[in-house]
């Protein structure tokens, strides 16, 4: 494979450069925009020159938009804060309910535990609405509508298979004999699963934990058909901002910029494990 | 320790033993038992005449809201909208995710960073990255809008024209889900075995060939779980869409679950719109089934790898 030609190595580098342009600018352009005031947004030529303001990010930290025709109340910064309490109290739910059952599925195995994990992992790919609409009905009934309860409830759907996929991996992959000669020494279950099998499969915990995370500050759907305007995340919350009245585009920039930054700083720090994460274990990095 | 005491804890151990698997997944299983409860709801409500605005005239009316899709040429609108923007995506992500996991497949430091940074779209929840888009594309101040004049697309109006819409939002999937593609087939790359390539090397066989013949045939079980895995969340794309035209402009872009939220939500036709997400339900089940074997296969090879 040493023959290759300068044309050749020319075109590759063609190739990505365009490749780095087209994933890369919206994020860059965004940003940009994000430090201007209207009046350098709505120029003609666009250009990347102009004095940078941190104007819309203390407008949206403060909650107040100062305009011409006076000054407007935005929650952005409670979205932020539901976004984040929601996504961290899912994971938690979900490293509870899901990592003992992980450990049953992938060490124990007993009948029907295939099946029900597969149901389980079923669950992820049915369409989200199917659930959720019948459950907007039912939560209005046993008044679970528009709660943070009900909202982590229905997050376990993607928290849930997401936690219990990676981790059965990780508690499968310790050599059962580790195990067995802990409980040989005449130590109970719970302290192997403690002592030997969590400290173990601790990576793969965590990663499972960041990536949960992630898909759960990401979603839309859950938060759009279940929760009133003070229970939403970012990203439905950021959405409502757009058509609100007198909002400057540069402070919806800043909106969106404020609302990615988590989760692509997480998925920097997590990096080694998306592989694993977004093929639900399947395909290792 | 008594002599007594060993016997009583054996027995303990053995009962507990025995639970113990259902114990520990109990909780989790609770938690799916209380959603398969909405769906066996959803599977009626698409079984009734049931508008939320006239809740008097609600009956069973079983077969009726699916027959109708017959004879519905908005029903078929979204059939056609839906595998539209399915294909779409899954085709071009697939080849562009394949194009530039081979470019970036040496590991080279460089590459690596490359293959990092390209990732940021994936974590960008797509709900925003279509607010992202539509800011770009706004005709007063849109960078894409002001590109579009500048190369002699004058009037230029991505998602609010009816032509362009499925162009703007079919780019702004590939634009977040390529990125996934390529790092599946990117990992399933590098895994390959070097054997078969050195010995190419060796032969002096023709790239074209080792690539159709080698790389492509080892690389089969990635690619099919690549694009099946999008092609079921593609078909059931919603954030991106509805977050960029709701549906519009018209009815150009009522994908199935679009469909389904407008109809419970707007003209309160809740039988129709469990009909529908059960027929997308009936697509994806069938989608899944074939998914899971392959995800299975995928996945004993990786642990046999360890």
């Amino acid at each position: 494979m040493e023959h290759t030609s300068t044309l050749e190595k020319a075109l590759r580098g063609v190739a990505i450069t365009c490749v780095i342009l087209f994933f890369m600018f919206p994020i860059f352009w965004i940003v940009l925009m994000s430090f201007q005031t209207n009046e350098t947004i709505l120029r003609v030529p666009p250009s990347i020159i102009f004095d940078p303001t941190i104007q819309n990010y203390v407008a949206l930290i403060t909650g107040r938009l100062e305009t011409s025709a006076g000054s407007l109340e935005i929650n952005f910064m409670s979205n932020l804060w539901n976004s984040l309490f929601l996504s961290s109290a899912s994971v938690a739910v979900g490293l509870i309910l899901g990592v003992p059952a992980a450990y049953a599925f992938g060490r124990l195995k007993f009948r029907g535990s295939e099946d029900i994990a597969f149901t389980l992992l079923s669950f992820r790919f049915a369409p989200p609405l199917l659930v959720l609409l019948p459950l907007t009905i039912y939560f209005q009934q046993i008044g679970l509508a528009d709660t943070y309860f009900g909202l982590i409830w229905v997050y376990q759907l993607i928290v849930l298979p997401l936690i219990l996929w990676i981790v059965r991996g990780y508690f499968e992959d310790i050599p059962a004999d580790i195990e067995n000669a802990y409980r040989v020494a005449g130590h109970s279950w719970f302290s192997t699963f403690r002592k030997v099998a969590l400290p173990l499969a601790m990576p793969g915990i965590a990663a499972a934990g960041l990536l949960a995370f992630i898909f759960a500050w990401n979603n839309f759907i859950f938060a759009l058909v279940l929760a009133s305007a003070d229970k939403q995340p970012v990203t439905v919350g950021a959405l409502a901002f757009v058509t609100a009245s007198g909002i400057q585009y540069g402070q919806v920039a800043a909106g969106v910029v404020l609302s990615i930054l988590p989760t692509l700083a997480l998925a920097l720090y997590a990096q080694r494990y998306l592989v694993e994460g977004l093929s639900l274990g399947a395909v290792k990095g | 320790m008594s002599d007594t005491a060993i016997p009583a804890r054996t027995r303990r151990f053995r009962i507990s033993r025995k639970a113990l698997p259902y114990v520990l997944s109990l909780p989790a299983l609770l938690v799916c038992i209380a959603i398969l409860i909405p769906f066996f709801t959803a599977v009626a409500y698409s079984l009734q005449r049931y508008r939320l605005s006239q809740p008097w005239a609600r009956r069973w009316n079983w077969g009726e809201n699916y027959w109708d899709f017959l004879f519905d040429p908005s029903f078929w609108n979204t059939l056609q909208v839906s595998l539209t923007y399915a294909f779409l995506t899954v085709g071009i992500e697939l080849l562009l995710g394949l194009g530039i996991a081979l470019l970036l497949q040496k590991r080279t430091r460089f590459n690596n960073f490359v293959s990092i940074m390209l990732l940021m779209p994936l974590m960008t929840a797509p709900a925003l990255a279509s607010l992202m888009w539509k800011l770009m594309t706004n005709p007063g101040f849109g960078i894409l809008s002001y590109f579009a004049a500048f190369v002699g697309l004058e009037d230029f109006r991505w998602a609010s024209a009816p032509q362009t819409a499925m162009l703007t939002v079919v780019l702004v999937d590939v634009w977040v889900y390529t990125p996934f593609i390529m790092i599946l087939l990117l990992a399933g790359l590098r895994s390959l075995p070097q054997q078969p390539f050195e010995a190419a090397a060796l032969d002096g066989v023709p790239r074209w060939f080792v690539f159709w013949r080698i790389t492509l045939p080892m690389l089969t079980p990635f690619l099919l779980t690549a694009t099946l895995f999008r092609a079921i969340e593609s078909i059931q794309q919603f954030d991106i869409i509805y977050a960029m035209t709701q549906g519009g402009p018209g009815d150009k872009l009522t994908v199935f679950q679009v469909e389904a939220y407008l109809n419970f939500f707007q003209s309160t036709n809740v039988g129709r719109s469990a009909a529908l997400l059960m027929i997308l339900w009936v697509i994806t089940y069938i989608l899944s089934m074939i998914f899971i074997k392959q995800w299975l296969k995928l996945r004993e090879r990786a642990r046999g790898e360890i």
